[in-house]
């Protein structure tokens, strides 16, 4: 096990609330591990299930998605919408056999700064101890993978091509 | 099979329909036949063997379009066919249905969807214990197991999309997998990337499915692809309930929604 290892972490989050909460956390000099980075939506709505295979598939080793509480979401109901897509969501990756351990889905109001660190710190902790995920990035990458293999492949000379 | 034969030459002769899509006798299982006459209706069969799903000609519009139309539904096609009416792809009284009533009383004629979706309520569903076996089964695998069964599955898929052709749901004129900006699945076969399709597939399936297994019966690897689409309809169902009516599960919600996984 390389001991070195830092994971990357994307986090998925909504600008009301956990982007709000995030800067707080700044504003209120609480350290966190900076090994997450943060990518700023309108609403948790808007955070589409592709979007987290993408970052799997280039290179994440954990992803955070977080936004309003349920009932505060700025446009009433896109945190509920995107909780019914998590539920499904996350049972077909479970499914499938990707690693549901590497999401961690959660609220963080804007007034919740401690929280924030706190979900990034055990989020680390968490992907630090599972390692890099490598299998999901390995099927991504399979032809690029796969480069020599298909350069050294038999290849008859061309006068011998045709015989038929 | 005669009572059928008749009253689909009666309507093809009147005119009241221009086309029907039912089943002929194929080699090993009935296959799909599209009667625009008399002589060709002659063909037609239709029993406990044709259960594959013919409710996918319905939105083919190259085939259909203008024409007045009537249809052999087996369960899972009239299933497919109430979700179609729901989602305003097909007009109320538009498609003459014909079904097998579960009291062995001979053809039925559906017009409304209220009869459709009445034959639906009191027909049982046929039994799905052998993809409720599969489910099991890769349920109890351990997680990195599943990974790997569904790595090596999947890697073999090369991308035909039959599994979309052969889905009644699946009639956007523009599927997520031709949209290239952005480019949000990769179009080569590689094993993440026929992943992402068929999770693309089974989200986009979520509460409109009918659980016919279409998709795995028209995979040339034979892939188990409706293995997740049973699934899904499992999760909706365990999650959301039956869905019902108008709307797919994913454009409505409840506060009630349980999970246990958000911090």
């Amino acid at each position: 096990m390389n001991t070195n290892f830092e994971p990357k972490i994307l986090a998925f989050v909504c600008n009301w609330c956990t982007y709000a909460g995030a800067d707080l956390t700044g504003t209120s000099r609480i350290k966190y591990a900076s090994n997450v980075k943060i990518v700023r939506f309108p609403c948790t709505g808007r955070i589409d299930f592709m979007l987290l295979l993408k970052a799997f598939a280039s290179g994440s080793d954990g992803i955070i998605v977080s936004g309003c509480h349920p009932n505060d979401c700025h446009y009433t109901s896109g945190n509920f919408h995107a909780r019914r897509r998590w539920i499904i969501f996350r049972g077909l990756l479970d499914f499938l056999g990707i690693d549901t351990r590497r999401i961690q889905f959660s609220w963080v109001s804007a007034a919740e700064g401690a929280k924030w660190a706190d979900i990034v710190n055990k989020t680390v902790d968490n992907v630090r101890a599972l390692g890099p995920y490598s299998e999901y990035r390995k099927a991504a990458e399979f032809l690029a993978g796969n480069e020599d293999v298909l350069l050294n492949e038999d290849v008859p000379p061309k006068d011998q091509e045709v015989t038929q | 099979m005669n009572e059928l034969k008749s009253k689909v030459k009666e309507l093809l002769g009147s005119k009241e329909i221009d086309l029907f899509i039912g089943y002929e006798q194929g080699t090993r299982l009935p296959r799909p036949l599209l009667a625009a006459s008399c002589e060709e209706a002659d063909r037609l069969i239709f029993d406990e063997y044709c259960t594959g799903n013919l409710a996918v000609y319905l939105t083919r519009k190259d085939l259909v379009g203008g024409k007045k139309v009537g249809i052999a539904a087996s369960y899972y096609a009239m299933r497919s066919i109430s979700r179609l009416l729901d989602e305003n792809q097909l007009q109320e009284g538009a498609v003459k249905i014909f079904g097998l009533p579960p009291d062995g009383a001979g053809l039925k004629v559906f017009e409304t969807v209220a009869e459709v979706k009445q034959h639906l309520q009191e027909a049982p569903a046929p039994p799905k214990q052998v993809e409720d076996g599969w489910v099991k089964e890769i349920e109890e695998m351990p997680a990195a197991e599943r990974w790997r069964f569904w790595a090596s599955e999947l890697s073999k898929c090369f991308r035909c999309y039959a599994c979309r052709a052969a889905c009644p749901m699946c009639y956007c004129t523009k599927c997520i997998v031709e949209v290239n900006r952005p480019q949000w699945v990769q179009p080569w076969a590689a094993t993440a990337s026929n992943m992402e399709w068929q999770i693309n597939r089974v989200m986009h399936m979520a509460g409109r499915c009918a659980d016919c297994g279409a998709c795995g019966a028209a995979c040339p690897l034979g892939l188990p692809v409706h293995i997740i689409a049973h699934k899904m309809v499992e999760m909706v169902t365990q999650n959301f309930g039956e869905p019902a009516g108008k709307g797919n599960v994913l454009s409505t919600f409840s506060p009630n929604d349980k999970e246990n996984f958000i911090r």
